[in-house]
């Protein structure tokens, strides 16, 4: 028997690098279109040109007979797929029937027409050109408000109103508090519409073997194992013929939270045709034709006491819904609405959900998800009501503020706050700026003529989803845990992480657990043959669901360890430490690869104990995570240009416990990022005959480094009490705390010219003509 | 995201490249920064690629009797760079090291940039501003244009059929000139919303010599000489300065499109103007 070594050093909560970068930064990780079969064809999808249209006819025939194509499918030879599905139920739902090709009507540019299949791409994009489609265009609507007027083009012929679904949810009196109410601010607000503009587009390549009647997709996703249940009832197959495999993915964004019509066309294809296939998006189609997020247009008022006291909420929101329902489409905007108090004590609130149709690409969740909307609405509420009472800002948070002892607190809207201490990060973040100097030196710039602002968002945000009876497919997620013959660890998780570098932190806490040195660990994902089924990563989910699953798998596993070490020790007091199983009596131990070897070889068994060392586990979680923080932002605007320089951004995320500060800033960082290209740069346009003018990566402005401004990031810590890790969800506070902040500093900077809201993106000139034409846009 | 099929040739000296473009159907390609693009998207389908990136001595840098002659392939990374131009025009440096992104600088090339002719192009700007000339070559023998005489249009040169950019000429600047390229950037593509450049020289307390050159703000660059008349022969105080600038969008066709409208590049255009001449004011020696 070995003598004890223990290790000492812990590694959650440690600056880790990531397990995964060195395949990424050199270049040889795996995507979709890595992926090369022998006989693989390619294939290219016919779009639509149109906003909306007749399709009169199309004649293949000359596609067909370009040499190298293999076939050619329409809409009519598809009939037989199911629908691409939505997975949101709401009461009334209008469910337009979405077919994986179009047949007799096109409703967005980008619609998938026809798919050619040729034995290389060249060939397959030149048939494109030769196939004859006759199209009547028809009228179209692009703007939700416009959709929504008399006399407006029906994007879907049987609902003229365009009107998708009218959802309410009430909380308290909210009659009550604005009929009592000293004061009422009104607000029009929008979160325009964006492309997530993953790195990678989408992409994916289909094998069916006949003769085993099974088919393997590889397919850039999020959500590998609900992609294989769905498409293989798109495709009548039997789930378990169906394989589907993730590599790596180049970004998600929620953008590859989806089922897409390309995944059961591709199969499809590849079972008519007997060759794998491959299809790779390309930007434009990325652009046109994978989901777009947010896409509001809100109303909000604000019913509140002289003395800053909050009394009531009320919002009507549009929400662009696209000509169809992808995944979750019809649910985004249920997420606005529950987080629409934000971190405040409003103990009434109304909201009123209008979705439309128009005939644009259907928006669906975007890295935040209906909550990026939702405290950028209620942030400028905010501002608004301290400008209104010419109180400071950061002071009317202060007050309304749901208090540290109040939690679980429970939410006019329906939602159990888990944990929470809103004005610790608020009051770290003033204390970095320095705020009473910063408001002295900006009275002193404005006084100057410089156009200074400081800008305050105090975000909450719902996270970790989620119970399984809040979420359209369960909301639990999966790990596996084994130790193999030598010793090594295995974890396998069902969330399919994608950047996020669960590689990582899930290794750490099976490090940490057995004892052993993270590289004795690694974290298997993404394949449907080998790892139990999962949800997947998304909402802030992956290491706040996908994280407990695995510790709990771990405490499994330890309890088999400590069976087997105790056998082997003859003993019946043990602790799994340092990699090895330690008689607390005798000091004496045994390594985990003794273990293991003696849990295969199975020479003697455990009473009641089967042979290997293997513990999966499914982890439901109670509640939803809450994150919550406070970002400034100080900027200054260039009275001549209307160009905004962010002179600082402090953040200050609460996340819960942090298992690798390196990955958090990350998180952070990257989803700052995102919201600044919100607040300032990104907007699809669609003009009124439904064509994408932002179209390509010249028109859409995503931040580029040089555009990015230091971040200053920072911690409070409080831990949820949801999980036994005490973390909450990082993924997305970033991008729901920045943009309010971005935009408050601005309208600050230019308040005495009498701006009072500023919808994004803030571009230089619409703030030109902010500062040059008295505060009109 | 895939062109149509096409000939390509890498010819490895300047007479094989100008035989095969003698015949007028083939395109040049030179770095491929904006043709590229257009292929891909089916927007261009050359039938014939003649690909100048292996011509010798096209990329060469020299001084020569008074001017900097700058071959065709050079990319903005190379003129950048350049000993030679950031010390005898460094104008011309400037502007190119505002091109697009590190890696579009690294592709591009002076000789395609100039032969696209986008509107929006940086360099424009300053060639207008130097009295650049371009020397065109093709099989039957060269000619030698002004700036001004070879921008013709958007997307338009005085290039004929045949005919290929060979070398860009332009001053060697005096040592106590002041230049500067001040530039608004489309945040997508990295192009001049508006880009201003200015030389100036200063003499006995007196602005001696001002060349203004604009590029963003109408369909071609244009050399501002209003501007230039008015700020000449002023002291070139910042009254001086935004007096000059305010004339720089008169009888301008401003372009206007999703990132800004015609009346605001016009503002810019004056703000720029402004900029950049401020900026070679406090240079000028």
């Amino acid at each position: 028997m070995a003598t004890t070594i223990t290790k000492t050093e812990t590694l959650v909560g440690k600056r880790i690098r990531r397990q995964e970068d060195p395949r990424l930064i050199t270049g040889t990780a795996t995507y979709v279109d890595d992926i090369k079969m022998p006989g693989m064809h390619h294939a290219c999808i016919l779009r639509s040109p149109h906003g909306a249209a007749k399709i009169r006819s199309i004649d293949i025939k000359p596609a067909q007979d370009l040499p190298g194509v293999a076939a050619v499918f329409t809409g009519k030879d598809v009939e037989g797929v199911g629908p691409v599905p939505c997975g949101a139920s709401l009461p009334g739902l209008r469910v337009p029937p979405h077919a994986i090709l179009a047949k007799d009507r096109v409703y967005f540019i980008g619609h998938p027409v026809a798919v050619v299949v040729a034995t290389d791409r060249y060939i397959a994009a030149d048939a494109l050109d030769l196939i004859e489609v006759d199209y009547e265009p028809l009228p179209t609507v692009t703007d939700p408000e416009k959709a929504l007027a008399a006399g407006a083009p029906a994007v879907h012929p049987e609902w003229p109103d365009n009107t998708a679904f009218l959802y309410h949810q009430e909380g308290g009196d909210p009659e009550t508090a604005f009929k009592e109410a000293e004061v009422v601010v009104k607000q029009r607000i929008t979160s325009q519409r964006l492309i997530p503009t993953a790195m990678e587009t989408r992409g994916v390549v289909a094998e069916y073997r006949s003769a085993e009647k099974s088919l393997t997709l590889y397919s850039s996703t999020q959500i590998p194992h609900l992609l294989r249940t769905l498409v293989s009832q798109m495709l009548g197959l039997a789930e378990n013929h169906l394989r589907v495999i993730t590599p790596e993915v180049g970004g998600g964004f929620g953008s590859k939270l989806n089922v897409y019509a390309e995944e059961a066309l591709m199969g499809f294809v590849a079972m008519k045709i007997g060759k794998p296939v491959k299809w790779i998006e390309s930007r434009r189609e990325n652009f046109q034709c994978t989901i777009h997020g947010r896409g509001h247009v809100d109303y909000y008022e604000v019913a509140a006491k002289r003395d800053g006291t909050v009394l009531g909420l009320r919002l009507k929101l549009i929400q662009d819904l696209g000509a169809y329902h992808q995944l979750l489409t019809p649910a985004i905007p249920t997420l606005s609405v529950l987080m629409m108090p934000g971190l405040y004590k409003f103990r009434n609130v109304t909201a009123d959900i209008v979705g439309v149709f128009t005939n644009c690409v259907p928006t669906d969740a975007y890295r935040g998800a209906g909550r990026p909307e939702a405290t950028h609405g209620i942030e400028r509420m905010m501002d608004l009501l301290a400008a209104e009472l010419k109180m400071d800002p950061a002071e009317l948070r202060l007050k309304n503020f749901i208090g540290k002892d109040e939690f679980p607190y429970a939410t006019a809207t329906g939602l159990s706050y888990d944990s929470g201490n809103y004005a610790e990060p608020l009051k770290k973040a003033l204390d970095l700026v320095d705020y009473h100097k910063l408001r002295q030196e900006q009275k002193q710039a404005k006084a100057s003529g410089r156009l200074l602002g400081v800008g305050i968002s105090t975000y909450g945000e719902i996270c970790a989803f989620g119970p399984s009876p809040a979420t359209p497919a369960g909301g639990w997620e999966s790990a596996t845990v084994k130790i193999e013959p030598s010793g090594k660890v295995t974890v396998m998780t069902g969330a399919s992480p994608h950047g996020q570098g669960e590689e990582t932190t899930f290794a750490q806490i099976a490090a940490d657990e057995l004892g052993v040195p993270i590289d004795d660990v690694i974290v298997v994902h993404g394949d449907t043959a080998v790892v139990q089924y999962g949800i997947g990563t998304f909402g802030s989910r992956g290491t706040a669901v996908g994280g407990p699953a695995v510790y709990y798998a771990l405490q499994e596993l330890k309890k088999k360890i400590r069976k087997f070490g105790e056998m082997l020790l003859e003993t019946t007091d043990v602790t799994v430490s340092g990699g090895q199983c330690v008689d607390n009596r005798t000091g004496k131990s045994v390594s985990l690869a003794q273990i293991a070897g003696a849990s295969y070889r199975a020479m003697k068994l455990p009473p009641n104990t089967e042979p290997g060392m293997v513990a999966t586990y499914f982890w439901e979680p109670p509640n939803f995570a809450f994150p919550f923080g406070a970002h400034i932002v100080v900027s200054e605007v260039d009275r001549e240009t209307g160009h905004v320089e962010i002179k600082r951004y402090v953040a200050v995320d609460d996340c819960g416990n942090i298992i690798n500060p390196l990955l958090v800033d990350g998180q952070v960082h990257g989803g700052v990022v995102q919201g600044l290209g919100q607040a300032l740069y990104e907007q699809a346009v669609y003009d009124d005959d439904g064509q994408l003018i932002t179209g390509e990566l010249m028109d859409y402005a995503i931040p580029k480094a040089s555009m990015v401004p230091w971040i200053e990031s920072s911690h409070t810590i409080t831990p949820s009490p949801v999980n036994p890790l005490g973390v909450k969800g990082v993924g997305e506070a970033g991008t729901i705390g920045c943009s309010p902040a971005v935009v408050n500093s601005v309208v600050d900077a230019l308040s005495h010219l009498g701006v009072k809201h500023i919808d994004m993106p803030m571009t230089p000139e619409k703030l030109w003509n902010l500062v040059h034409q008295g505060g009109q846009a | 995201m895939i062109p149509q099929n096409f000939e390509y040739s890498a010819p490895g000296n300047l007479r094989d490249a100008l035989a095969l473009l003698a015949g007028g159907n083939a395109k040049v390609l030179a770095g491929g920064m904006s043709l590229i693009p257009l292929m891909k998207l089916r927007l261009a389908a050359p039938e014939h690629l003649v690909d100048l990136g292996r011509v010798a001595d096209l990329k060469s840098i020299r001084e020569e009797g008074g001017t900097i002659r700058i071959g065709a392939t050079a990319t903005h990374y190379d003129i950048e760079s350049s000993p030679l131009v950031r010390g005898k025009c460094p104008l011309l440096a400037e502007a190119a090291s505002n091109i697009g992104d590190v890696q579009v600088r690294n592709m591009g090339t002076i000789g395609g940039s100039i032969a696209h002719a986008d509107p929006a192009a940086d360099y424009p700007a300053s060639f207008l501003a130097l009295e650049a000339q371009v020397r065109i070559a093709s099989a039957k023998g060269e000619r030698t244009v002004t700036i001004e005489q070879f921008l013709v249009d958007a997307l338009t040169t005085a290039l004929e059929p045949g005919e290929i950019v060979r070398e860009i000429i332009v001053p060697v600047e005096p040592a106590n000139a002041g230049v500067s390229y001040q530039k608004m950037v489309q945040p997508a593509s990295g192009f001049a919303i508006v880009g201003a450049a200015a030389r100036v020289r200063k003499s006995g307390g007196k602005v001696a010599f001002v060349r203004v050159g604009v590029t963003g703000l109408a369909a071609k660059a244009f050399r501002a000489t209003g501007v230039e008349k008015l700020l000449e022969g002023t002291s070139g105080s910042p009254a001086d300065v935004q007096k000059a600038a305010a004339v720089v969008s008169d009888g301008a066709d401003a372009n206007t499109d999703l990132h800004a409208s015609a009346s605001y590049r016009l503002q810019m255009a004056k703000v720029y103007t402004a900029r950049a001449l401020t900026q070679a004011l406090s240079r000028a020696s």
